[in-house]
């Protein structure tokens, strides 16, 4: 018999319904009389907008009103928000350049839209949208954050005086000086952090009902949960109650940080439809969520890393180059700061550390969270630099990981980022994954594959994440007349399979039937206002521990009505496997939810129903750290520079496992994502021009299926100390081990031809090349 | 995006520069040319109504010619939008140089796209503004002979590594058209 309860690998309630198209997408839905929008987008990098005339494409056929920033600032709406708080040294504010919904003035990137066209097609639209006259002056564009700091690059913000947005420092870097100027080895990494396009599977969608008697809006768009977007947009944009903009999201098809923003596009369409009174519905298509999507990662690194004559790490210094984009999106800034800087260091024991960052403005699409945020960025800064102090101090690289590793007896450790770590296993990790590698047997398997004239080579990535993201989150358990219950969840399914997770805790919890479990999401009407939402791998704790919580009020209420029925003290009553026992005799769950609908076998005064809801909120610098090992094998092929991946293993401990199939199934795609920023998806914009030379599939490669072997994956459980299941994030955790992974598998492939360095993405290009300059070098 | 080529055309040097530099001939040579404007002796604006398969864009344009050395040629520069599908601009050296009573034409070309047709035409863009010069180049030799300034001859050369004509997506060809006006208002003169 299957069993439902936590810990059970039970196969998604989600899936029949996602595999079968029975699944509801925002462009699946349409309003009665809906008006469709299509937005002008800038076709240059940086121009100032002299002037727009739309009088000819007003007079186009089916064209209901074309709006430009003239419009918008005419009715008052807000300036979209950037959501950060970060000082620089001396106390000087993060500078945030206002952002409109519409460009005012002047564009800052391709594709910053212009124009609003509202007509009754789509195509109506689109070809009225041909029609509107727009005469730019250009000006010169910056697209990368290093050029953007010299003295006579582009300025984006004149008033600001340069592109630096922030330059954020966690300290003097005195101290830490002193220690590498001391110390026996310095060893030094320059590294490309890629910038990435964010590809949920459906573009983004916005349909935007409004009901002209109430006032009411109601917007139907893809997001990670509604409420944050509505308290932005309604209070601070639109300047309307909150209560008169609902926001309601369907499937997603995933999320990855980038279905969490507010994006111009979704307040305008909200707009338009409430200024015309009609419903309005605006289908962006992929090109569109190329360059108006946020975009991810985009950092330049220098690290270094001070460390004694036995290879133990004494100092780290980063200088990070963040490219922002032209705008701030809402948590852009912080990225490497107080997202991946959570963990910077990585699982390692780093007594002190300077660590600068320069967040830049270029004339780009804004990047901001993508799955991992800043996290896999520090990884990949930690590893490289470990790997480096192995060759240069001819020490074995898995040693000295051990020599550095947070050792168990350390924890709750403070890094020096504040942070504090409550628990791991980090060596016997490690161990794990190198017995699940077979990495003892790698030197038998690289003589075979140079028999045949290819690289064999591994590399070992560990990495530490920092998952729990906003610190409070609301859940709420509710039995219906007919005996089920309903969870009515703060937390927002994107392609996690909540609704599994859930069933099995509410299972576990109650002994109620897995299949009597409903869940509701996604519905700011519905949701209480507490509610925050999916991103920052924190469902399982924030949703899961409130959850277990409203369970236990449901079986705290369901004790007195028990006594009640049953004619005993309330305190008497126990509650076990579904059933409330005092003495010999019981009373089912299910009885009682009956009984809690029938105010006369309740107790006086008690309300009807057995419905609880708690607001669960944690500590508030308490993040809980999954962390793990993953090991990639590759071999190249040395006269294509063409690498295939043989083999993959991962051992992570993501706490305790809710559902380890399910766990698996996040870990394999956070793997594939991180494998497809090391081995092919690249962001390319001209350098002179600031056009996106990657703009579509045909130029940007995302990983595909056949790429990868079987992964092998498995778990070293520690539990979390710090909430009620003991649980971890798992959503970001492959992203962060596997591009380590990957390419120092690769630099191990090509090390006997001397290469020491290379940056993703591994295109065979790029591999091809370094091989070939490698042999020119002699 | 980089281009040259070169073209013979049987007609002498002083009447291939008469014909590239009457609106009449150029105009009959880049489909789809709807009007020109004189801004100045050695500026244009034009507007050009492209149909690529099912895309049909119009495009407006500026052009601006530099070092220009009678008979034996000139820089032309070439700037035209396409509204929302982005815009394309470029220039062109050109020389002729007289050979045993015929004409060579050879031309250095630089071009780029922006906006959406950056985007998303990228990887087709030099093919298709090859196909697009090729063409450009049969209608405007054609056009020489059926007004007898040029002697019926063989078809002129195609550029190096032209596709054959077959059907583009739909992007593509909004690719093409931004290309087709930066080459046809590049080729655009009057005297």
């Amino acid at each position: 018999m299957e069993k439902y309860g936590i810990g059970q690998p039970v196969r998604r309630k989600e899936d029949v319904r996602l595999i079968t198209g029975n699944s509801h997408f925002t462009d699946d839905l349409n309003a009665e009389g809906q008006l469709h929008a299509y937005f002008l987008r800038s076709p240059h990098a940086h121009a100032r907008i002299i002037a727009i005339d739309t009088t000819g494409a007003k007079a186009a056929p089916g064209v209901v009103d074309i709006f430009t920033s003239t419009d918008t600032e005419a009715d008052g709406l807000g300036t979209l928000p950037c959501l950060v708080d970060l000082t620089e040294l001396d106390g000087t504010p993060l500078f945030k350049p206002s952002r409109s919904v519409l460009a005012t003035g002047t564009v800052r990137l391709v594709g910053e839209a212009v124009a609003m066209v509202v007509a009754n097609s789509l195509n109506q639209a689109m070809d009225a949208a041909e029609k509107i006259e727009v005469d730019y002056q250009v000006l010169p564009a910056v697209v990368s954050s290093v050029r953007a700091l010299e003295a006579d690059a582009p300025l984006l913000w004149p008033e600001r005086g340069s592109n630096v947005c922030l330059h954020w420092q966690n300290r003097d870097r005195g101290d830490v000086d002193t220690i590498f100027d001391g110390a026996h080895k310095v060893v030094a990494v320059d590294l490309v952090n890629n910038r990435v396009v964010p590809s949920p599977m459906e573009p983004r969608c916005a349909l935007a009902d409004y009901d002209a008697l109430s006032g009411k809006s109601t917007l139907y768009a893809p997001t990670q949960g509604g409420h944050r977007i509505q308290r932005t947009m309604s209070k601070a944009i639109l300047k309307i109650p909150d209560g008169d903009l609902r926001i309601v999201s369907y499937a997603t098809g995933g999320g990855f940080g980038v279905r969490s923003k507010l994006y111009p596009e979704l307040v305008l369409t909200v707009w338009a439809s409430r200024k015309l009174a009609r419903p309005v519905k605006w289908r962006g298509d992929r090109s569109e969520t190329f360059i108006s999507d946020i975009h991810g990662r985009d950092q330049i690194n220098h690290a270094e890393l001070a460390l004694d004559a036995d290879g133990k790490a004494l100092a780290l210094r980063i200088e990070t180059f963040l490219n922002v984009g032209a705008y701030l999106s809402e948590n852009g800034p912080r990225i490497p700061i107080t997202a991946g800087g959570r963990i910077v260091g990585g699982a390692y024991d780093i007594p002190a550390l300077y660590f600068s960052v320069h967040v830049m403005f270029t004339n780009t699409t804004p990047t901001d969270t993508y799955r991992g945020a800043g996290r896999p960025e520090a990884n990949y800064i930690m590893e490289r630099l470990m790997e480096k102090a192995a060759i240069e101090m001819a020490i074995d690289g898995l040693e000295i990981r051990r020599r550095n590793f947070i050792a168990n007896h350390a924890f709750p450790y403070t890094t020096q980022m504040g942070m504090v770590v409550d628990c791991g296993d980090f060596a016997a990790t490690m161990d794990q994954a190198l017995d699940i590698a077979d990495w003892n047997g790698f030197a038998a398997r690289r003589f075979e594959a140079a028999g045949q004239g290819r690289l064999r080579g591994i590399g070992l990535g560990y990495y530490l994440e920092a998952a729990g993201g906003r610190i409070s989150e609301e859940m709420r358990v509710k039995f219906e007349p007919d005996g089920t219950v309903t969870i009515v969840a703060g937390t927002f399914s994107h392609g996690q399979g909540h609704h599994t997770v859930f069933s099995q805790i509410i299972s576990e919890t109650l002994g109620v039937e897995f299949d009597d479990v409903n869940l509701v999401q996604g519905d700011t009407d519905i949701i209480p206002d507490g509610a925050v939402g999916t991103f920052g791998s924190r469902t399982s704790q924030m949703g899961g521990v409130g959850l277990v919580r409203a369970c236990a009020k449901i079986i705290d209420k369901g004790k007195v009505i028990a006594g009640h029925l049953l004619q005993t003290d309330a305190a008497g009553v126990r509650f076990q496997d579904g059933e409330f026992l005092s003495g010999d005799s019981s009373v089912s769950l299910a009885d009682v939810a009956q009984a809690a609908f029938d105010p006369q076998r309740l107790p006086d005064g008690m309300d009807p129903g057995l419905d609880e809801s708690y607001h669960y909120e944690r500590g508030k610098d308490e993040n809980n750290y999954p962390n793990g090992c993953h090991i990639c094998e590759v071999e190249v092929d040395p006269d294509t520079g063409n690498l295939e991946i043989v083999a993959f293993a991962a051992v992570d401990d993501c706490g305790k496992i809710l559902n380890p199939m399910i766990v698996h199934g996040q870990v394999h795609g956070g793997i594939a994502q991180g494998v497809g920023q090391a081995l092919c998806e690249h962001t390319v914009y001209d350098e002179v021009t600031g056009q996106l030379l990657t703009g579509s599939y045909m130029d940007y490669a995302m990983p595909r299926a056949d790429q990868f072997p079987p992964m092998v994956v498995d778990f070293n459980v520690v539990p979390s100390p710090l909430n009620d299941l003991g649980v971890k994030g798992a959503g970001e955790a492959g992203c962060c081990g596997a591009p380590s992974a990957l390419v120092l598998a690769v630099l191990d492939a090509l090390k006997d031809l001397g290469i020491r360095h290379i940056d993703m993405p591994l295109t065979p290009e790029r591999v091809w090349r370094t091989i070939q300059d490698a042999r020119a070098a002699g | 995006m980089d281009m040259s080529g070169e073209h013979r055309i049987p007609a002498s040097i002083q009447a291939v520069w008469d014909a590239l530099n009457d609106p009449e001939v150029l105009k009959a040579s880049i489909p789809g040319c709807e009007s020109v404007d004189k801004v100045s002796d050695t500026e244009f604006t034009a507007k050009v109504t492209m149909a690529v398969g099912p895309v049909k864009a119009r495009f407006k344009g500026q052009v601006k010619l530099t070092d220009i050395d009678a008979p034996n040629g000139y820089t032309i520069t070439g700037k035209g939008s396409g509204g929302a599908a982005g815009f394309g601009e470029g220039n062109a050296k050109v020389t002729l140089v007289e050979e045993d009573g015929e004409t060579v034409l050879s031309y250095t070309a630089h071009a780029s796209v922006g906006g959406k047709l950056a985007q998303i035409g990228q990887r087709l863009i030099d093919a298709t503004a090859k196909k697009m010069a090729n063409e450009f180049f049969t209608g405007f030799v054609s056009h020489l002979e059926e007004t007898g300034i040029a002697a019926p001859a063989p078809e002129a050369a195609a550029p190096e590594a032209a596709p054959s004509p077959t059907k583009f997506p739909q992007w593509a060809a909004l690719g093409a058209v931004a290309v087709a006006v930066v080459l046809a208002l590049i080729w655009y003169i009057s005297g």
